[in-house]
């Protein structure tokens, strides 16, 4: 489904992989893998299961007739589209602010020394440990005082602040591995810093953005809670709200619908991740967020 | 850096290059200090979502926190979260993500790939579409069951009678992938003569493993242990989906107690009071990650 291709090509970079290992060693390795991964592959068989089987339950079965009558059954501007495209406004719009944001404050903190630039970076990382499942309740609180529910670019906002921390921190070392030569040249040219920073640094990290800009977009594609909290009215809810309207209000569930849309809700995520994945390697995102 | 200037001149340039930080700024002390900040004030009311003290909060002192202490839910909730954070990321996805990452590197390639990819699978979906598939794993009829029917044994109705393992599974289910990945990038770097040479001098696995690969790793061991208990400290659709909680607070973490009292009862006080627990948490832990941080990249 996703990332398959870029197992091979990691491991013959990897210094470690005492290439296979024994023979006996490989297989019980083997085995022991498979069984893990089986364990979890289970739970998304229903998912799939489910999806194609228009008398679905909770039940994992195959199903007796199977047809693609849920998927049909969703594909409406109601139950489909409009949350998809609240969704894709929502992600896409808390990733562009969140670059933005993350890029300009990057530049200085990756090119000019200064004493400020230690305890933000700290202040930074401390920032992104904050549990922001927590922060909901006093951001409701603060929302409703400043009138501001059920404003999307105010929980885009929102949105792109609990990922910016991050965000500042993985941009930052993308930046920081851009050499300082070519900039040196333009400045010498009197190119002012934001002039260098758009013509020279920013095309020179674009694969860097890339990952990061993604990286953000998956979070807010996947975030429930915050949507759930700061956006009422149905027709702004993002997917992962309006799924409840499978739900019905009799306490009938549409187990087929439910498992069809979200399918099609998760596609594009998956898509997204194995771009990143695929394209430098799910390690090179964990390293820019984890290095120094 | 180009040429220095003269000294006042030289510093208004210095605060003028940082300007570009300001947007950032603005929005993390907007939409992240001042909800801390509320947070902590409003936990000294008693706010509330409609009536009387919606529009007009009275200041009532430490009473919220007398009241998590006196009340019978608070003790249990907090025990909970301690165990679902242990149970399902210290030991959970922790040693899981460290034992697939090892067994990778023994293994075949076609083999790690797809194993990885079934891993992360469970990690890159939008997590209420996880909380629908674990809710549907351990339903009544739910896969569980059928697979436990299969060798004639009846399973419970684990959502009901077993709610805090449940959930503790789910997230092991959902978050290892996050430390598999950690943990694949940290062996990728223990250098291959390290071990090599222990292996020549006569150490078995499990010593190579103890005495040289988890110690030249443990770093990464330390890092992966903070973010992954932030993570899990914070979960919260997984459990609601699952179980909302129940029955009867069995599974009521911190984070739902949280939005329990302040969405479900209305009282924004005593909600932000618990939300202030978990703030001042996350806070300890922000600040030992940052020492660690610190002393590994000084």
């Amino acid at each position: 489904m996703t990332s398959l291709r870029r197992g091979p090509r990691l491991s013959e970079r990897r210094p470690t992989a005492v290439a296979g290992g024994r023979p006996r060693v490989r297989f019980a390795a083997n085995a022991a893998l498979a069984v893990i991964g089986l364990c979890f592959v289970l739970p998304l068989g229903w998912l799939l299961l489910a999806s194609v089987d228009p008398h679905a339950g909770y039940q994992t079965r195959w199903p007796q007739s199977p047809s693609l009558a849920n998927f049909a059954a969703v594909l409406t501007p109601d139950l489909l589209f409009q949350p998809l495209v609240n969704s894709f406004l929502l992600s896409a719009g808390t990733a562009v602010v969140n670059l933005a944001a993350a890029v300009l404050a990057a530049y200085p903190l990756s090119r000019y020394q200064s004493r400020f630039n230690k305890p933000f970076l700290y202040a930074i990382l401390f920032g992104t440990s904050l549990p922001v499942t927590a922060i909901m309740v006093p951001v409701y609180g603060l929302f409703v005082q400043l009138q501001l529910l059920d404003s999307m670019p105010a929980t885009i906002f929102f949105m792109a602040t609990t990922t910016l921390p991050m965000a500042i921190w993985m941009t930052k070392n993308f930046m920081d591995s851009v050499p300082l030569e070519l900039e040196e040249a333009a400045w010498m040219d009197g190119a002012s810093g934001l002039a260098t920073l758009r013509r020279i640094v920013v095309p020179l990290m674009r694969q860097g953005l890339g990952v990061v800009f993604i990286f953000v977009f998956i979070q807010a594609w996947g975030n429930f809670f915050v949507p759930f909290i700061l956006l009422l009215s149905t027709a702004k809810q993002p997917a992962a709200v309006s799924v409840f309207s499978f739900f019905g209000q009799h306490g009938a569930i549409a187990y087929g619908e439910l498992a069809a849309f979200s399918i099609l809700y998760s596609v594009p995520v998956l898509i997204l991740y194995t771009v990143v994945a695929r394209g430098s390697g799910s390690a090179f995102a964990l390293s820019g967020a984890m290095k120094g | 850096m180009p040429v220095p200037d003269s000294p006042d001149r030289g510093s208004l340039r210095r605060w003028f290059r940082l300007l570009p930080v300001v947007p950032s700024i603005l929005l993390l002390v907007l939409f992240m200090l001042a909800p801390v900040a509320w947070s902590f004030y409003a936990s000294f009311t008693d706010a509330a979502l409609s009536g009387r003290a919606a529009l007009n909060p009275q200041w009532i002192g430490l009473d919220n926190y007398v009241r998590m202490l006196t009340d019978s839910v608070f003790p249990l909730s907090a025990w909970l979260t301690v165990v679902f954070v242990g149970a399902s990321a210290i030991l959970g996805q922790n040693a899981l993500g460290l034992v697939i990452a090892l067994l990778m590197t023994k293994s075949g390639g076609a083999t790690a790939s797809l194993v990885g990819t079934a891993v992360v699978a469970a990690w890159v979906l939008p997590e209420i579409v996880a909380a629908f598939a674990a809710y549907a794993y351990f339903s009544q009829d739910g896969t569980l069951n059928q697979l436990l029917g299969m060798f004639g044994v009846h399973g419970a109705n684990w959502l009901y009678a077993f709610p805090l393992a449940a959930i503790i599974l789910a997230n092991v289910w959902r978050g290892t992938a996050f430390s598999m990945l950690v943990y694949r990038a940290a062996l990728s770097q223990v250098p291959r003569d390290v071990s090599e040479a222990a292996l020549m001098d006569g150490a078995r696995g499990w010593q190579r493993l103890a005495f040289i690969t988890l110690p030249i790793i443990r770093g990464s061991i330390a890092t992966n242990l903070m973010l992954i208990t932030l993570q899990t400290l914070a979960v919260f659709t997984l459990i609601w989906v699952m179980t909302a909680g129940g029955p009867s607070n069995a599974s009521t973490t911190l984070p739902v107690l949280a939005y329990q009292e302040a969405f479900k009862l209305g009282d924004i006080g005593y909600g932000t009071a618990i939300a202030s627990v978990l703030i001042l948490i996350g806070m300890v832990f922000g600040t030992v990650y940052v020492r660690l941080f610190r002393r590994v990249n000084p």
